[in-house]
């Protein structure tokens, strides 16, 4: 526990210390402040659903682009090397830079409060429980793409496959509720239990499943745990 | 104590490593000495944990590194080949990352930084950002990074490339230090570097072991022992410079080469018969003059290329 804090404020600090968490807040906000505002007057309703929906789509590229260096950049300059030999678990290491991305993507969601600033200043008889769980819909699935993106960079020693790699999975991911109606049946229960929209569409109803809740845990568990055993793989290589 | 037992490392088709054994002791400074690609920084990588086997065993005392690897990893500074650092940390943030994670309680943290700042003499970079230091200060903030637990064991994959003359002996002087109390296990392939710092040396090529010992041991046991002697003498006649054989027969003239104003005459001799002294009375006797007398030992170099060169000239 103390070692994956360790490693989570090295992380975090880390993208505070080079431009790329300013150039991600910032485009993350101007996307998503652009997508939200273009049609939120033209509906004339009072709730965040066009930014819940905008969200997930942003993220498609931007938590790759958060997650890539994670694990791929420490292999390609060798400093994999200086962490696996000090007294830590690889699972720790996995964990603190996991939680690290995730802490990111929870301030990046921070800076769309604006938007529900402008609308709880504006708008009248507010759903303050679905903008809640709104919110944690989004953070649920950001963790879930943090934790694709976390096993993509752990594939590769070069950022820009790990890149490419992570967008492919979380499209995936996001593909599933889309293609639907060409599953068979037999199929196309599995396929939407799999699907990360049909999970977040049922919180951000407002619904706080276990079901749902066990879906996104499970996912994130499967995909930290494939990066840990990839970490592990440079044992035996 | 550590015991290297039957180690070897396979990368696919390529045996890195061929069933190497060893054992370092307390207080022992040891160099491992190998050509580039023999095998040494990956029998430091399977000691330090990073990498297992493919088949053999390295005992810490009565533990092994694969099955108590955290536990082992606490007693263990290391410094990698190439010396990987995180660029875009400040050497500060850094050695405290490192001590964090060491377990090195805040309060200890400041004195344990102020300690290895000053033996890897960092204070000049000690809150510079690492990325805009010199490639010396690197090198040694990694060193620093290794030391900063004061480890039992140290294992240092090349810690003086990149560091000019004065920092290397600063280095030397610091391992030499290190070594009293501490196993330390450098390797090299910078063989004067080795001969001025370590009490062992352990030679290794295409991963197999193939000298081990001190290294005057090491030249003793060379093959040959031949020593070469150079001698520049004027007023000589080349008869009698053949003649020499013939009154110190331990002599073996290679060469002689008139110059000028004086003679160069090349000999070689047994490590174990000193001819000098009979060569200088001689010398008197026949009235040259002695310009100069240079003897070349064979020195570490020599045996490092013949054990290494399997047969290739070299």
């Amino acid at each position: 526990m103390h070692n994956t804090l360790t490693i989570f404020k090295r992380e975090l600090k880390s993208f505070f210390d080079s431009p790329m968490a300013y150039v991600f807040l910032v485009v993350f906000a101007l996307l998503n402040g652009w997508f939200f505002t273009t049609t939120f007057f033209l509906y004339g309703q009072s709730d965040l659903r066009t930014l819940f929906n905008i969200v997930p789509l942003v993220y498609l590229f931007f938590i790759p682009g958060i997650t890539m260096g994670l694990i791929s950049r420490e292999k390609g300059l060798g400093t994999i090397e200086i962490i696996s030999t000090l007294p830590i678990d690889d699972r720790d290491i996995v964990v603190g830079k996991y939680l690290s991305a995730v802490a990111l993507i929870a301030i990046a969601l921070l800076t769309t409060s604006l938007h529900f600033i402008t609308l709880s200043s504006f708008g009248n008889s507010i759903d303050y429980g679905a903008v809640f769980t709104g919110y944690l819909g989004l953070l649920l699935v950001g963790s879930v793409y943090a934790s694709v993106g976390m096993f993509s960079s752990a594939v590769t020693d070069n950022q820009v496959i790990s890149f490419i790699v992570g967008i492919a999975i979380i499209f995936v991911f996001w593909l599933f509720d889309k293609v639907l109606i060409f599953m068979p049946d037999l199929l196309a229960g599995t396929i939407q239990y799999l699907s990360v929209e049909y999970h977040l569409s049922n919180i951000s109803r407002g619904v706080i499943d276990t079901r749902n809740l066990i879906y996104f845990g499970s996912v994130i568990g499967f995909f930290l745990f494939l990066t840990t055993r990839l970490v592990e793989s440079r044992r035996w290589s | 104590m550590i015991k290297v037992d039957n180690l070897s490392k396979n990368y696919d088709d390529v045996k890195a490593v061929k069933s190497i054994s060893f054992e370092l002791q307390d207080g022992q400074v040891v160099g491992f000495l190998g050509a580039n690609g023999a095998g040494k920084s990956t029998t430091l990588k399977i000691m330090t944990g990073y990498i297992s086997p493919s088949s053999g065993n390295v005992y810490y005392g009565n533990r092994n590194i694969q099955d108590d690897t955290s536990d082992i990893q606490k007693d263990i500074g290391y410094l990698p080949e190439l010396n990987p650092l995180y660029s875009e940390m400040r050497v500060h943030d850094y050695l405290k990352f490192i001590s964090d994670i060491r377990g090195i309680p805040s309060n200890d943290f400041k004195n344990a930084f102020q300690k290895v700042v000053e033996e890897c003499s960092l204070n000049a970079v000690a809150h510079r950002t690492i990325g805009n230091c010199s490639k010396g200060y690197k090198q040694r903030i990694g060193l620093a990074a290794a030391m900063i637990h004061d480890p039992k064991i140290l294992i240092l994959d090349e810690p003086v490339t990149g560091l000019d003359p004065n920092q290397i002996v600063e280095i030397r002087q610091l391992i030499k230090k290190l070594g009293k109390e501490k196993i330390v296990l450098m390797s090299s392939h910078i063989l004067q570097e080795i001969q001025a710092t370590v009490d062992r040396i352990i030679i290794i090529n295409e991963g197999s072991i193939v000298a081990d010992g001190s290294s005057e041991s090491l030249l003793k046991d060379s093959a040959g022992g031949k020593v070469e002697l150079s001698i520049d003498v004027s007023n000589a006649n080349e008869n009698d410079i053949k003649d020499m054989k013939a009154t110190i027969p331990s002599v073996d003239i290679d060469s002689i080469t008139k110059n000028d104003s004086y003679t160069n005459i090349n000999i070689k001799y047994s490590n174990n018969k000193d001819p000098r002294a009979d060569i200088f009375n001689y010398a008197v006797s026949k009235k040259w003059v002695i310009l100069e007398m240079v003897a070349t030992k064979q020195n570490l170099e020599d045996i490092f290329r013949n054990l290494t060169s399997n047969g290739k000239p070299s």
